[in-house]
């Protein structure tokens, strides 16, 4: 039922994914950008597929637009599951996103992604890529408050527009 | 070789506190370089200055400039030891071979050439790597690494971070120094360590940064010795463009080599220096910020390299130029920082102390708002020598060199800062008229070649008139000689340039007689001084000899066929290069010490062209006698 209800909001999904995603997107880059934190999720992403940093730009920023309609698709059913979709309800839901990346995805991180060095073993000739640490702190103090921001943002469009 | 003698292990603040050590002299040093940025290495193993991610980005390292706050990465080792030091053959990669009575260790220090050839290989933006070699007995070998950032005015914090290393957070840029050496950290803010190498042991300190990105971290052990191998090959590879068959071939290949270090490779600009403050005089204030591009410097050194046979250098420098001009075009500023960027503030350090007290230490550059007409000469002259040598111009460069000499035009009548960059309100300096003759000259020469089209028979009034005025405000008819400023009565040796660009030949009785002013005035044991102490510059006097300008002597002589005394004098300069070929901006005439910026473009320029032109002539010498034969 749920889902029926998601591919009748298909187009807004879409629409609304796409512009969620690029507004968080900016908002993390942008932050890379000003010096706030060196924390680069598209690149991050682009890594597991390409060692090529080039081609990891741009590959992990597709990926991430993808998976950011992804994100959106699974939020509209956390907010059809759990009433109406309001700001405040997208504002938790991507806090709740936010801290579950980096307290619990960015530290996992190293064990399997396939560019990243880790504490135990160190740099490998593959594994060069410095790991996040708890709560993404290793780029930057300031790294928790911008992913969890852009999280925050993303979530709260989608409460606001779906 | 083995003794069971144990030495102290030196506490990380105080290992280089004996008078020596402190400070050493300028020449002590040897730069590495990766074409982004360069490092200072001393004979001692410690690299006392290192600016990231390029040349005139605040250090990481300044010992250089203050021994307690400035920092520094050093290897040596804990007990007395002899130096011995060399670059690898056709490389920019050292070799530091340290000899103890319990044996013998070598340090080889280079900044990687990342190789982007190797697919699915992520590279750090840069990287210093450090390779220690055991090759006889047992050393202990002791490592510092002290980073302050930010010219010491940021205490950071190192953090250990398991078997990745050692990390340093300086805001948006991370420090990572990954190593299998032993370090503990004896502050919060340094990491130092000694251990034990036996004969055949090796071990490695990569030192890697980031700046708004994630860090890279590269592996040791057999993955460092290619990344070393890259780099080697990659210099040698790059050496094998010049064709330069003449005398001195191992200095000018030395020379050729320092400059390419002092070119940003993702520009194609050039430092004048890879350093600030190294004072013309010991506990003098002409301390200055040369970590910029000066276009005067920046174009004879295309000119060299285009000799040379390095032909995408001058080709890189004409895109920089172009780009890098854009927002003044088409005025010139007399320097730009590596990536065009026009306003250069200077500032004082007031904490730092300075290399052996000389004060103030400066960053930035004021000379950067002054008016120095001679620029649009240097930079034409490049144009041309690139055209001469198969380059081809594209429409927006004939455009930009168009737009340069309409300003000559209009501007040659008006006062400058010259050569020199006097700090006062300016003057008619015969050598930057000379600059503007040679910019009309040479633009009028390319449109005859075809390669450009310019108003030609108004530059070629322009260039007439400029000769004029040259030869009736620009020559003193009391003494015979041309002189530095309009109706003055000085010399300087850059009116030795006027035969360098065919402005009249060597034998000329004008040239002839003001070259033997200046050596008279200017010469001091085989060297010259750029102007006779005492010139109002509104500085303290006090300087060395200039080594460019001494170059510019050798050539003269040369041309005026006095191959001998050319010779000698050449050989005389050059045997003020340090140990690794490194020459700085000046030299003490009485004892041939290194002063200024180290090492200096403009004085390697000199030595290239002074080889070239020796070169020439015995060519020419040859061909004469093989006709008369």
């Amino acid at each position: 039922m749920l889902t029926f209800q998601a591919f009748e909001q298909v187009e807004s999904i879409i629409l609304w994914g796409l512009t969620a995603t690029v507004v968080m997107t900016t908002i993390m880059l942008g932050s890379q950008g000003l010096g706030f934190s060196r924390l680069s999720l598209p690149f991050l992403v682009g890594t597991f597929f390409t060692g090529n940093r080039r081609w990891a730009n741009i590959v992990g920023v597709g990926v991430y637009l993808i998976g950011g309609w992804f994100f959106t698709f699974f939020y509209y059913l956390i907010f059809i599951g759990v009433g109406q979709p309001t700001v405040w309800l997208g504002t938790a839901t991507g806090l709740l996103h936010g801290l579950f990346l980096l307290v619990v995805l960015l530290p996992l991180l190293p064990q399997f992604h396939p560019r990243m060095a880790t504490e135990y073993d160190g740099p490998t000739e593959h594994q060069r890529l410095e790991p996040p640490g708890f709560l993404g702190l290793n780029f930057g103090f300031r790294t928790p408050l911008v992913t969890l921001l852009g999280h925050v943002v993303f979530g709260a469009i989608l409460g606001a527009a779906l | 070789m083995q003794s069971s003698q144990k030495y102290p292990v030196h506490d990380p603040h105080t290992a280089f506190q004996s008078p020596h050590d402190r400070y050493p002299p300028i020449s002590d040093y040897a730069l590495i370089g990766d074409c982004r940025t360069a490092a200072l290495v001393s004979s001692r193993g410690s690299i006392d200055w290192l600016c990231l991610p390029h040349f005139s980005s605040p250090s990481i390292f300044a010992a250089l400039l203050d021994n307690q706050r400035g920092g520094r990465f050093a290897i040596f080792p804990a007990a007395p030891f002899k130096v011995q030091r060399r670059y690898r053959k056709h490389t920019n990669v050292l070799e530091t071979t340290f000899t103890t009575d319990q044996g013998v260790v070598r340090l080889t220090d280079s900044l990687s050439i990342p190789n982007e050839q190797a697919q699915n290989v992520l590279h750090p933006q840069r990287e210093v790597l450090r390779i220690v070699e055991c090759l006889q007995g047992k050393v202990d070998t002791q490592v510092i690494f002290e980073p302050r950032p930010d010219y010491g005015r940021t205490r950071p914090r190192l953090i250990q971070r398991g078997a990745l290393g050692w990390a340093c957070e300086m805001g948006s840029e991370v420090l990572i120094l990954h190593s299998d050496f032993t370090l503990a950290c004896s502050d919060e803010d340094t990491a130092s360590g000694v251990t034990t190498l036996s004969a055949g042991e090796r071990r490695y300190l990569s030192l890697t940064y980031a700046r708004h990105d994630i860090g890279i971290i590269t592996p040791l052990g057999r993955y460092a010795d290619r990344r070393c191998d890259y780099t080697t090959q990659w210099w040698r590879n790059w050496c094998k463009h010049n064709t330069y068959q003449g005398p001195y071939h191992d200095a000018v290949e030395r020379s050729a080599l320092t400059l390419k270090m002092l070119t940003y490779g993702l520009s194609g600009a050039l430092v004048a220096a890879p350093t600030t403050s190294l004072p013309s005089v010991i506990g003098g204030v002409r301390n200055w910020d040369y970590r910029f591009c000066w276009l005067r410097d920046a174009a004879l050194t295309s000119s060299a390299f285009l000799e040379l046979g390095f032909n995408s250098e001058s080709d890189a420098f004409l895109a920089w130029l172009l780009h890098s001009t854009r927002l003044t075009w088409p005025r010139l500023q007399v320097l730009y920082d590596v990536y065009g960027e026009m306003h250069l503030s200077e500032e004082q350090l007031d904490h730092f102390q300075g290399y052996r007290e000389s004060r103030p230490v400066r960053i930035g550059n004021k000379a950067s708002g002054q008016r120095q007409l001679d620029v649009y000469g240097e930079v034409i002259a490049a144009a041309y020598d690139f055209v001469c040598h198969g380059g081809r111009l594209a429409s927006d460069e004939k455009r930009l060199l168009r737009g340069f000499g309409k300003v000559v035009c209009s501007d040659w009548r008006l006062t400058d800062q010259g050569i020199w960059e006097d700090r006062d309100a300016g003057h008619h300096h015969t050598h930057s008229k000379l600059m503007c003759w040679v910019a009309m000259d040479r633009l009028i020469r390319m449109h005859k070649q075809q390669h450009i089209k310019v108003p030609v028979e108004r530059f070629a009034r322009e260039r007439d008139l400029i000769r004029q005025s040259i030869e009736s405000k620009g020559f003193s008819h009391t003494h015979g000689t041309y002189v530095n400023r309009y109706e003055g009565d000085s010399v300087d040796a850059s009116l030795l340039l006027m035969c360098q660009y065919n402005y009249r030949q060597a034998h000329d009785p004008r040239l002839l007689a003001t070259f033997e002013r200046i050596e008279r005035e200017l010469g001091n044991n085989g060297f010259l001084y750029r102007f006779p102490e005492g010139f109002d510059d509104f500085l303290p006097p006090g300087e060395g000899a200039f080594v460019i300008c001494s170059f510019w002597a050798v050539e003269y002589l040369a041309r005026l066929g006095k191959r001998a005394q050319a010779i000698e004098r050449f050989e005389h300069i050059l045997s003020c290069a340090n140990d690794v070929g490194l020459l700085a901006e000046e030299v003490d005439p009485k004892t041939g010490g290194a002063r200024g910026n180290f090492p200096q473009a403009f004085s390697h320029v000199g030595l290239i062209n002074a080889a070239l032109t020796l070169n020439q002539v015995d060519t020419a010498c040859s061909q004469t006698i093989q006709k008369a034969e």
